[in-house]
């Protein structure tokens, strides 16, 4: 079984929601990167998003935009990424997702991709602008590989789409709190959960929520509801401030476990 | 070469185009695309169109026998079309004021766009001005700094103009903060994307608006030659100009066509944006088509003179007319536009847009090889106004600017 989906059955016999925090790959550098990823476990993370740093990030507000531009500074790319997470195999067992744009994918090659993927013990794929029409290919190589192939599905997403979206959705569902960029907000929508009740009417695959949770507040509001919490840009933006500093992965750890507890009702 | 079936349902042209976007744009796109097809079929749409098209733009735009550019060339007869003469000064008004129309059938009160050389922001604020739609145009500072002129005239037509300092701060970069704005405001905001790029349906939206350049043509060189010409020559950026022309001819198998990119300082020196010359296939703002990156997906930085030509993708339309060999691509640089500039400015009293400058600098290579008796097009797509400033840095010496 899929390392996520053996991780979401695990939490949900507890009745717990995962707790999935982004970060972008080579922010400051794959050895931090490397060094918050296992810090981030210890604080309470389920699943990891690395983003995949690209020029156009078309999807991204300021936060993770500068975060991407910082790390292609460094030269990091999609290869250096995926042979980081076989390294980190070593030291952690944690499922990985990369969070990505398709045209770093479609340049390493769709093949090659899913091979050196699979090599790596990726465990899943997000591409945030395939919408599931574009991803024929590129999801039978990664399911044949038992790579899970994850789909955004937004408030403007119709009920043909949820299903569309539903059906090509493996490990889980990612459902865009927001009609808008990634980035920090000071509410979440009130109609999310109203959304997560339909999209899970219609599919047994678990559904997390992100774009725009930054507080613990609002972790704990969407982990009531939701099977995970996705939290990004709060935790990228910390990254951006301390950068190369020995405490930065215990710093981001520190703050990662008060939105961790607060997602799992553990606090408060 | 059937012109009808494509694109096909999945916005594809052969394997280009499609619609690589975020989901949440995803029902903007199906929306879009039903309004354009029922707008299609509305008569009422489509003379309500034909009116702004005659008594605002000033269309049919005429067809003008350059006759001492000719002479000078000493090969076959020159013909600019004159979008030039069209309102607001280039071809990019046919389509958005095309856009502006539907955005209001859409029941959407305000319009985005990005600009490059600033003709397509300044035709989208023109039309949001007449339509009494709000208006919002991202446009990177250095093309800011470059059109000067078209960011005051934007201003003046009641449009917000929201510089864009990321990335290279140019044409790409306006499209990305563009299509983050269209995210976050779908539900109200139309997005009237400039070019024959993006996400289906836009490249063809945008094809169907700019094709009656080549509809006025054929009648026009008709009138004119009672024949059809043998060569048409437009400049390539995004693309719409020359699709604008070459569209309604590409079932006229003897008519050579050629789209003429942006050399920049040569292909060598990898500051161009001469995407068939230098680019490879990839995804760029929502179509698959030739795409000027590095080894790993990254989009490289492009250069030109021109603002207008200045970006890393084209078309998907022309990436297919490319392969399939139906259209010729080559590219002039931007030493070779400067001359083509002044010099039918001089000769001919017409101070082309730079875009342009590109193909009449492409016709100086081709038409002296050609008989006398032959028949050339060149897409004048807009006029150098604009360009005055940016150009005297090159053309004068130092004491003179």
């Amino acid at each position: 079984m899929n390392r996520i989906t053996e991780r979401f059955k695990q939490l949900a016999t507890r009745r717990e929601p995962a707790f999935i925090p982004f970060i972008t790959a080579g922010d400051p550098s794959l050895d931090m990167t490397a060094r918050i990823v296992l810090e981030l476990e210890k604080a309470g993370a389920d699943v990891i998003e690395l983003g995949v740093p690209f020029s156009d990030p078309v999807a991204d507000g300021v936060v993770n935009q500068e975060a991407a531009q910082r790390a292609l500074k460094t030269g990091v790319t999609l290869h250096d990424i995926v042979a980081r997470v076989k390294l980190l195999r070593r030291q952690t067992q944690i499922p990985v997702v990369l969070f990505t744009y398709f045209n770093p994918v479609l340049a390493y090659g769709l093949e090659s991709f899913a091979r050196d993927a699979d090599d790596a013990a990726v465990d899943g794929v997000l591409c945030v602008d395939l919408p599931p029409e574009e991803a024929g290919e590129y999801k039978r190589l990664l399911d044949a590989r038992e790579i899970a192939t994850i789909f955004l599905a937004a408030p403007t997403s119709s009920p043909e789409r949820i299903n569309l979206i539903a059906a090509n959705s493996t490990g889980f569902l990612y459902y865009v709190s927001r009609t808008g960029v990634t980035g920090e907000r000071s509410d979440v929508e009130t109609s999310v959960e109203e959304m997560v009740a339909r999209i899970k009417a219609k599919t047994t695959t678990p559904v997390a929520v992100g774009f725009g949770i930054s507080t613990p507040e609002q972790a704990a509001e969407v982990g009531r509801y939701a099977d995970g919490v996705i939290v990004g840009s709060a935790i990228v933006r910390l990254i951006g401030q301390w950068g190369d500093s020995p405490d930065t992965p215990a710093r981001v750890a520190a703050f990662a476990k008060t939105l961790a507890d607060a997602a799992k009702g553990k606090s408060g | 070469m059937q012109k009808t079936p494509y694109p096909d349902a999945r916005g594809r042209y052969g394997e280009f185009g499609g619609k690589f976007v975020p989901e949440t744009l995803m029902c903007a796109l199906d929306e879009l695309e039903r309004a354009y097809y029922e707008a299609k079929l509305d008569a009422e749409f489509q003379r309500t169109l034909r009116d702004y098209q005659v008594t605002y733009v000033g269309r049919p735009t005429p067809l003008y026998y350059a006759a001492r550019f000719s002479e000078h060339l000493g090969g076959a007869k020159v013909y600019f079309k004159r979008e030039d003469l069209a309102h607001t000064g280039a071809h990019k008004i046919n389509n958005a004021l095309g856009q502006a129309l539907l955005a209001k059938r859409m029941g959407k009160r305000r319009i985005i766009a990005e600009t490059g050389a600033g003709q397509h922001g300044v035709a989208t604020a023109t039309a949001a001005a007449l339509l009494g739609l709000d208006c919002d145009v991202y446009m990177g500072t250095e093309d800011m700094e470059r059109q000067r002129l078209n960011v005051f005239r934007m201003r003046l037509l009641g449009t917000r103009v929201v510089p864009v300092s990321s990335g290279s701060k140019t044409l790409k970069d306006s499209i990305n903060e563009a299509l983050r704005d269209w995210v976050t405001n779908v539900r109200d905001t139309h997005y009237c994307l400039g070019t024959v790029y993006g996400p289906h349906p836009f490249p063809l939206i945008c094809r169907d608006f700019q094709s009656i350049i080549g509809k006025e043509t054929r009648i026009q060189i008709t009138n004119a030659e009672g024949r059809l010409p043998d060569l048409m020559i437009a400049c390539v950026g995004g693309g719409s100009n020359s699709i604008g022309l070459f569209f309604d001819f590409l079932g006229d198998k003897e008519i050579r066509m050629i789209g003429v990119e942006a050399g920049g300082r040569g292909i060598e020196t990898g500051q161009h944006a001469a995407r068939f010359a230098g680019g490879r296939l990839g995804m760029l703002q929502g179509a698959f088509s030739y795409v000027l990156q590095d080894p790993h997906g990254q989009i490289l930085g492009t250069h030109s003179v021109s603002a207008g030509l200045d970006y890393a993708s084209v078309g998907p339309e022309h990436a297919w007319l490319h392969d399939s060999g139906r259209v010729e691509y080559t590219y002039a640089t931007d030493a070779e536009a400067l001359d083509a500039f002044q010099l039918i400015s001089r000769l001919e009293g017409i101070i082309p847009a730079l875009e342009s400058a590109h193909a009449v600098a492409h016709a100086c290579k081709v038409v002296p090889k050609m008989r006398r008796d032959q028949l050339v097009i060149v897409n004048m797509s807009g006029r150098g106004d604009k360009d005055v400033e940016q150009a005297a840095r090159f053309i004068l010496p130092e004491d003179q600017q």
